[in-house]
């Protein structure tokens, strides 16, 4: 196990350092920041003074040295457009992203995993057809016309929900969050759908599959044979069999949710960490690109490792050894 | 007895206020870009510079036209060619209480050079003054090297912040224009905290919350006339389609920028309502006027055609202006002659700068007089996502240019790239746009038309590196003139002289619209600001 978990560490950081030297270059090549940034009525000289005091005019491998000095340090730099440490901003914005994301992980099982299931027992009737029918759409779909067409209907035509934004918020131990606050989780509730849309149709199909080839092993027929009840054979001991696949996929998923929940979160006007990003980009605002990405590089490898560590509560038989990868 | 009484006297007061209008007390708009901090001096920015003006307030304020009014300072004049004096309004506060005085703007121009990590200082519009003079509290005078005219309008575009409230004495501040010694600052964080957010400004700062938007409230020591809203909040909702619906779905009460394909829809909408003004940006193409071989000019044997005036001129004749405006800008625009829209300082007058004639026979017979007659391959290099349709504005100039011979191409990139590749010269033509901050014709001429010269601070944005000693000498002298009617003469003979050696080609004014319920009004303004103080209840 702690062979296991030192590789993992080292690959990371590896990853992480990578990371770093491609999208540090990379932006330098899209264009210089100050371009964007400074007022267009700044003379010649003070956009000269401005680059300097960015650091600007150095050439670029002595830039990269600096900012390798600062991380080394745990510094990785000041927002060119906030003037904030890039790393409080980023924290600054995780809370709604990770909420948002919790609620539509919790939303695709929700809707997923019963649809799967029962489709999976009617697999041939017309009720398993038409959900897997349905969830053609739901990982068809595009997912900022999702989100538009939900605002269309939720809150512009039948106004239930509010269409966009982040509403009142509670504070728990210090973090500002909303999903424990009534109106708060009525501004989640449309983007958190919008996210869980294509999940919850992933995780519908793996279900279906799952317990389809469930439903004619050995373990089941004996139940059967002993009487148990449907409904406990499907959602106790199929369930159980079946969930493997589905918190792999679920996990990494759940990444990508927290990561690059972007176009969700422009549609909606929520205040998460891909608002942050995409807005970063667009000014060319590179420690908070850097500083992001290296962040996600972290998000992955510790989701990575609770899927392993959940594999081993799921299936008794997996053990966590040096030798896995 | 005494409580009856009281009670009473409580009525009688409360029947002799006028009644207030019983109209919601809460605006909420949504933005569509966001302030990058709540610090007035942090970012020499439009969305910043908006907020601010809630906030905190200048010496001089600019109304919707961008004319100057009296606003912290009652009035001014100049003393002298090198001295301004400025008469201060009494009895203003600041919402901490501290009373307004000379010495905290003198204090505010000691901050604004200093600002840690800003990425666009306001020095541009303080670094005339040399000197200041005190003669009494309410009494500033202003010393300058030289005759400074645009001294006023510069001293609209800062806010004031408290002496006093910082902890710092006014009367020991000792000014020099390289910073004033030691004295303490409140800084950036505490602004955006709103602990230092202490302003004289018709509203308070409740709260600023990245990505979520400001809360304002009313100042209810404001020396003005009350802001007519309680609470204002304003949302960041940047992306086109969730701002409108936004607005259709009751979420908010007033939005800027709603997308022009839109205007339509929300103007048939019951209860909704479009607001719209010329602005002063006016969107141009720029052309190179130096380099040879120019980049990406084709078919001309390394020779630069720009050069030659009648090839500019055929250029800005082949372009049917009213169809740019008519088609692609839905009729939200207004075909321009010059660089700043009739009306303005500077500009001329309704009718005496029309835009260039739309004629495609006489731009080719130019082409051949110069030398062109089978014309020669150009591109035009734009961003597509910085103003209102600009990639396909310049796609239709592109076909327009085709239609005379002039194969065009398009080199449409995003914004960030786009002004590196422009300020490293790599285009022969661009599309870009230019709001006059100051509202007068020596900004777009400063900026655009005027010989690159770092130590003037002339041609800062001049990429096509047009250079006439005319048009210098002309803004020199007008930016020497402190007599206003004197100074309008002279920009607009520069604005002509520029025009007719067809320096850059002008294409249209922006109009701005607003959308928002039809219980607010709102009085369009040329510096595209929303400003909630200035939306009133209808009715």
């Amino acid at each position: 196990m702690l062979v296991y978990l030192l590789r993992r560490i080292a690959q990371s950081v590896f990853v992480a350092l990578a990371m770093m030297v491609i999208v540090f270059f990379g932006i330098y090549m899209i264009g210089n920041p100050v371009d964007i940034l400074i007022s267009p009525d700044a003379t010649p000289r003070e956009i000269e003074e401005t680059m300097a005091r960015f650091g600007f005019d150095q050439p670029i491998h002595i830039q990269f040295f600096t900012f390798v000095g600062n991380a080394l340090q745990g510094d990785l730099g000041r927002s060119f457009v906030h003037g904030e440490s890039a790393v409080t901003l980023i924290l600054h914005y995780m809370p709604a992203t990770l909420e948002l994301a919790a609620l539509g992980l919790f939303f695709s099982i929700l809707i997923g995993v019963p649809l799967g299931v029962y489709a999976g027992y009617k697999s041939d009737r017309w009720q398993g057809r038409a959900i897997m029918t349905g969830s053609i759409f739901g990982f068809s779909l595009p997912n900022f016309w999702v989100g538009m067409l939900l605002i269309l209907i939720f809150a512009v035509e039948l106004r239930w929900l509010p269409s966009t934004g982040r509403g009142d918020t509670v504070e728990v131990l210090g973090i500002r969050l909303s999903i424990f606050s009534e109106n708060g989780l009525q501004y989640m509730i449309l983007p958190a759908l919008t996210l869980a849309l294509y999940k919850a149709s992933l995780v519908t199909r793996l279900a279906r599959a799952g317990t389809q080839e469930a439903l004619v092993q050995d373990y089941v027929k004996f139940a059967r044979a002993k009487g148990v009840s449907e409904t406990r054979i499907l959602f106790v001991h199929v369930l159980k069999n079946i969930m493997i696949p589905i918190v792999t996929v679920l996990g990494l998923e759940l990444g990508s949710m927290i990561a690059f929940a972007v176009v969700t979160e422009t549609v909606f006007a929520w205040p998460g960490m891909g608002k942050l990003l995409i807005d970063s980009i667009l000014t060319l605002d590179r420690p908070v690109i850097v500083a992001y990405l290296m962040m996600t590089v972290l998000i992955f490898i510790v989701i990575n490792l609770v899927v392993d560590i959940v594999y081993t509560i799921l299936d008794p038989r997996v053990r966590l050894t040096g030798g896995s990868t | 007895m005494t409580l009856r009484y009281l009670r009473l006297t409580a009525f009688a007061v409360a029947a002799a206020l006028p009644a207030l209008p019983a109209v919601a007390q809460e605006l909420r708009i949504g933005l569509a870009s966001e302030p990058s901090s709540a610090d007035p001096h942090f970012h020499n920015l439009g969305p910043n510079n908006q907020l601010r003006r809630n906030v905190f307030e200048s010496l001089v304020g600019t109304d919707e036209q961008q004319k100057l009014f009296p606003q912290l300072a009652v009035s001014w004049r100049p003393l002298d060619d090198t001295r301004w004096e400025f008469k201060l309004r009494e009895g203003v506060t600041f919402s901490d209480g501290s009373t307004f005085d000379a010495y905290d703007v003198i204090y505010s121009v000691c901050r604004i050079p200093g600002v840690p990590d800003s990425p666009s200082l306001f020095t541009t519009y303080t670094k005339a003054v040399t000197d200041f003079e005190v003669p009494d509290p309410m009494t500033l005078i202003v010393h300058t090297a030289s005759p400074y005219p645009l001294l006023p309008t510069e001293f609209s575009t800062w806010g004031i912040i408290s002496a006093k409230a910082n902890g710092v004495d006014g009367p020991s501040i000792a000014f020099s224009p390289d910073g004033c010694g030691d004295l303490a600052y409140p800084e950036t964080q505490a602004f955006n905290d709103g602990s230092a957010a202490i302003g004289t400004g018709p509203f308070l700062l409740e709260s600023f919350r990245r990505g979520e938007g400001v809360e304002l409230v009313r100042n209810p020591g404001y020396w003005g006339e009350a802001a007519p809203w309680e609470r204002v909040s304003m949302k960041p909702l940047t992306s086109d389609g969730p701002r409108v619906a936004a607005l259709f779905a009751g979420d908010v009460d007033f939005i800027e920028n709603p997308p022009l394909q839109d205007l339509d829809r929300i103007r048939g909408e019951a209860g909704l309502q479009v607001v719209q003004g010329i602005s002063n940006r006016v969107i141009y193409l720029h052309m190179d006027h130096k380099q040879e071989p120019s980049p990406m000019i084709t078919g001309t044997d390394g020779k630069n055609p720009l050069k030659d005036v009648r090839v500019r001129e055929a250029l800005s004749i082949a372009i049917n202006r009213d169809a740019i405006v008519d088609r692609i800008m839905g009729g939200v625009a207004v075909a321009a002659g010059e660089l700043l829209p009739a009306g303005m300082f500077g500009a001329h007058e309704d009718g005496q700068m029309p835009p260039a004639p739309y004629d495609p026979d006489r731009a080719k017979a130019l082409l051949a007089e110069a030398g062109y007659p089978d014309g020669f391959g150009i591109t035009i290099g734009t961003p597509n996502d910085r103003y209102i349709n600009d990639a396909q504005v310049a796609q239709a100039v592109a076909q327009m240019w085709a239609r005379i011979g002039i194969p065009t191409e398009i080199d449409a990139v995003t914004a960030s790239t786009f002004f590196s590749r422009r300020n490293a010269y790599e285009f022969s033509v661009y599309l870009a746009g230019w709001g006059a901050g100051t509202g007068e014709m020596s900004s777009p001429i400063k900026a655009l038309v005027a010989t690159r010269d770092s130590d003037r601070g002339y041609g800062g944005t001049n990429r096509g590196q047009y250079s006439n000693p005319e048009v210098d000498d002309l803004l020199t002298r007008a930016l020497a003139t402190v007599d206003d009617a004197a100074r309008q003469e002279l920009l607009r003979e520069a604005s002509r002289v520029a025009m007719a050696d067809w320096a850059i080609l002008p294409l249209h004014f922006e109009v701005t619209p607003w959308a928002m319920t039809d219980k607010v009004m709102y009085a369009p303004r040329v510096d595209q600001y929303t400003l909630p103080a200035s939306i009133k209840p209808a009715g």
